[in-house]
């Protein structure tokens, strides 16, 4: 794509948003203080400058102090390391999600009963609601005591991310190994490459289409997983912590609980990205990829 | 009956421009006539311009220079009258609905009642063979049956004008060879023009009373081999053991073989020329 | 019509006896989930292990039993939320992708605002919604469960709108059809596999997040409610049974929405 055609896609993006920004002050502007009420239920939100800030003040906030007691640390810098704390721990959940993911896929491919009899319990391991296993994993990791090292909370969090990270990749993954053309099945077959070395040699390379999609997928998860689980377990200094904290004050100040908001939706979109760079490492085994 | 031709092709040129600045010139110069119920096939290795041609006269793609006239309108006129009907190489039935709504598909799209539909389409059917398939769906017919499906769809609207692109490029030779015949005897029953685009030779002596043939870079037309049976043939299976057959499909390939400026001398024999 | 490779590729992964087929894909993972129950249960007698780290499944299931209909009001309650959602974000992503398709520019538009909401955590949104619409109401719930569902909707229908085979838009343009018809005929049954699969991803991730926007706060009522106040008042096997709910509850909307697919394509007779 040329310079002004990725340039016009990129204003158009911007535009985009800028819509959506026009939208919420147009709503603001017009719509009624106490919002659109049918039959009892609060359709459209309130317009009050309580309930809905204007947009310059949210981003306004960032270069305000947190508070009067916090010294002279911005809104901006807290979320800053809000962020930079979660993003740690939840690329380290991204991390083991991938590894046990991986794992478990390369089992599945080799045994077809792996596959039957895992499969379905490994999709409705992801119904179960995170809220629920947060407390559990905490109570867990603290029984488990080797060496002089203590399981902390930030391991709670990190294998929770691990949790919803390993199925996107679990999934994407057995896809992928399975993936391969009969004809290239045969071909190695033929030059008598046993499952394993077809592994390396063809299966892994034919998945990498089917993976990196599964592996963004893993990275949003991971970063969900972690955030929710900061606010399940209280881990404080990460930015799911923080958007609980800030929306307690959000009555004197109702433009602040946004702030660490638009910070997890910046750990989510860096994370993705992180994610989309692997993807150009990865580039000469994408050229059968279907745009 | 009318003295109109059915396609007029003068100086028909098209020319793909390439990114790189390197353009391709698809087709260049054409000068062709098709009289109404002839048959003409168009061969010619990969990339002389047949496919492209014929996508021309059926509006799908525009010619950058030289004229072209369908029953003396525009193919965009002529696409929108309906005067032709067409079938791709892959029969392209959509697969969610069954054969006869498929066959009766341009009749839907034409707004035609219910009750005219199902005549028509039983009609079509019985032309090519598959009354008893109406109900069933694509996925559970094979390839040929298909094809066969499309070829009725194809003259839903009892065109003057078919065209047919290597329709029976996927099928195997034997039931291409079946293909062909129908197609003889439905072309001979609706006394359509055809133009009827190839790779086998021998499929387009068969089939045409004239073989147009071509050759690539750029995409011109070498020479039209006329190949009506003579001496009382009809297109039947003793037409392919036919003598003349031989040398129609021999001439033919020599042309192919030789290129654009060798047709007024024919090639050397034994000599292959790749 | 040749057959596709991949038709062939699974065609041969496949070559099995019925009888074989049968055990692997239903008694398999039956046998696995059984052995795991049994092994946990084990588990819990040989160490005695107590129910503050985990409950053991008889216990979990006995008091699933005795608190059942508080189970079903709290699935009822989660369930109404994540339906609204499904719903609501269900229509919007459709219509969008239709608009999408039809409208470049929109697309383009959209392109930022879809991709940066399906990598973020839209639970967070929960804290600001709840101002917007009221602590007391479910609406900030609904919402996020409809943007949840919206994203896999959106991006599976414009996919699906996409898919139509070059040869079918030829045909219409030799057709001559109106917009409407090839609308009808050709690109809503080309897509509909597509939404479908959408619909299904988004089924289970509805009640998901209905059921966690419930931990930012809002009314009592819900599985995610229940679940912290059974585990705030250490009552670890009546939590469990709530658990249990809600995996029920993401299985049944699931398996609704699969349903719904087979009847939808019940006349599609092979795609």
């Amino acid at each position: 794509m040329s310079a002004l055609r990725y340039a016009g896609r990129a204003l158009l993006g911007a535009l985009g948003i800028l819509a959506v920004a026009g939208l919420w002050e147009g709503y603001k502007a017009v719509g009624p203080g106490d919002g659109v009420v049918v039959h009892g239920v609060v359709v459209l939100p309130r317009t009050t400058d309580l309930a809905m800030p204007h947009v310059w003040d949210m981003f306004g906030k960032f270069s305000e102090p947190v508070n009067l007691f916090a010294g002279h640390q911005t809104v901006g810098s807290a979320v800053l390391s809000g962020c930079w704390f979660t993003l740690r721990l939840a690329a380290t959940g991204w991390v083991i999600g991938v590894v046990v993911g991986f794992v478990l896929a390369i089992l599945m491919a080799r045994f077809r009963l792996a596959e039957s009899a895992m499969l379905p319990w490994i999709v409705l391991s992801q119904t179960v609601p995170l809220i629920a296993i947060a407390p559990l994993v905490r109570r867990w990791g603290s029984q488990i005591h080797i060496g002089g090292w203590v399981w902390s909370s930030e391991n709670s969090v990190a294998v929770i991310a691990a949790y919803l990270a390993f199925f996107p990749v679990a999934v994407g993954a057995l896809r992928g190994l399975r993936s391969p053309d009969a004809t290239h099945l045969d071909l190695l077959h033929a030059y008598g490459v046993g499952w394993w070395r077809g592994l390396v040699k063809l299966r892994l390379p034919a998945s990498v289409p089917y993976l990196l999609p599964a592996l963004r997928l893993a990275a949003a998860s991971a970063v969900i997983g972690t955030v929710v689980a900061e606010v399940s377990i209280g881990l404080r200094g990460g930015i799911g912590r923080m958007i609980i904290e800030y929306a307690q004050s959000a009555g004197g100040d109702p433009a602040k609980p946004w702030a660490p908001i638009f910070g997890a939706i910046g750990v989510g979109l860096v994370a993705a990205g992180a994610v989309g760079l692997i993807g150009l490492l990865l580039r000469p085994y994408r050229r059968g990829e279907a745009a | 009956m009318t003295t109109e031709l059915a396609v007029q092709a003068r100086g028909l040129g098209r020319v793909f421009g390439a990114r790189k600045g390197r353009d391709v010139v698809a087709l260049d110069d054409i000068d062709l006539d098709i009289a109404p119920g002839e048959f003409v096939s168009l061969i010619g290795p990969s990339g002389c311009g047949k496919s492209t041609l014929l996508r021309i006269v059926a509006d799908l793609d525009a010619p950058t220079s030289g004229s072209l006239s369908v029953f003396g309108k525009s193919a965009q006129q002529a696409r929108l009258d309906q005067d032709y009907g067409i079938a791709f190489q892959q029969a392209g039935l959509l697969p969610w609905r069954s054969v006869a709504a498929n066959v009766g598909l341009p009749l839907e799209v034409h707004g035609a009642g219910k009750r005219e539909r199902d005549a028509r389409v039983a009609e079509l059917l019985d032309m090519v063979g598959l009354t008893d398939f109406a109900r069933s769906y694509p996925d559970q017919l094979s390839g040929g049956m298909q094809q066969r499906v499309a070829i009725a769809r194809a003259l839903a609207e009892s065109p003057r004008l078919l065209l047919m692109d290597e329709p029976f490029g996927a099928l195997d030779e034997i039931t291409r060879e079946r293909m062909q015949a129908e197609l003889v005897r439905i072309c001979g029953e609706s006394g359509a023009a055809v133009l009827f685009v190839t790779h086998s030779i021998p499929e387009a002596v068969f089939l045409s009373d004239r073989v147009v043939v071509m050759t690539p870079r750029p995409g011109r037309i070498v020479d039209i081999v006329d190949s009506r049976p003579v001496g009382g043939h009809r297109r039947d299976d003793d037409f392919r053991d036919a003598a003349e057959f031989f040398h129609t499909v021999a001439r033919v390939r020599e042309l192919l073989h030789a290129g654009p400026a060798s047709h007024a001398v024919p090639a050397a024999r034994g000599v292959e020329n790749r | 019509m040749s057959v596709g490779t991949t038709d062939q590729v699974t065609s041969t992964l496949r070559v099995r006896p019925l009888r074989d087929a049968r055990f692997t894909t239903l008694l398999a993972p039956t046998v696995l989930g059984v052995l795991t129950i049994g092994a946990w249960q084990l588990a819990i007698d040989a160490f005695h292990i107590d129910p503050f780290i985990v409950p053991s499944p008889g216990s979990i299931w006995s008091e699933f039993l005795d608190s059942r209909s508080s189970v079903w009001h709290g699935m009822v309650g989660t369930g109404r939320n994540a339906l609204y959602g499904l719903l609501i974000g269900a229509v919007l992503g459709i219509l969008g992708a239709l608009l999408a398709n039809a409208v470049r520019a929109v697309d383009l538009m959209a392109l930022p605002i879809v991709a940066a909401l399906s990598v973020v955590p839209i639970v967070a949104l929960a804290p600001a919604l709840y101002t917007m619409f009221g602590a007391a109401a479910n609406t900030a719930r609904v919402i996020v469960a409809a943007l949840t569902v919206i994203i896999p909707v959106y991006l599976n229908t414009l996919r699906g709108l996409r898919q139509v085979k070059p040869v079918h838009r030829e045909l219409m343009h030799v057709y001559a059809a109106r917009p409407a018809f090839v609308a009808r005929t050709v690109t809503l049954p080309t897509a509909t596999p597509y939404v479908f699969t959408g619909l299904r991803i988004a089924s289970s991730l509805a009640v998901i997040s209905a059921l966690i926007a419930e931990y930012f706060g809002g009314p009592v009522d819900g599985l995610g409610k229940a679940i912290t106040t059974a585990a705030a008042s250490s009552n670890y096997p009546l939590a469990w049974a709530f658990v249990l709910g809600s995996i029920l509850l993401g299985l049944a909307f699931y398996v609704v929405t699969l349903v719904v697919e087979l009847w939808v394509a019940r006349h599609r007779g092979g795609t």
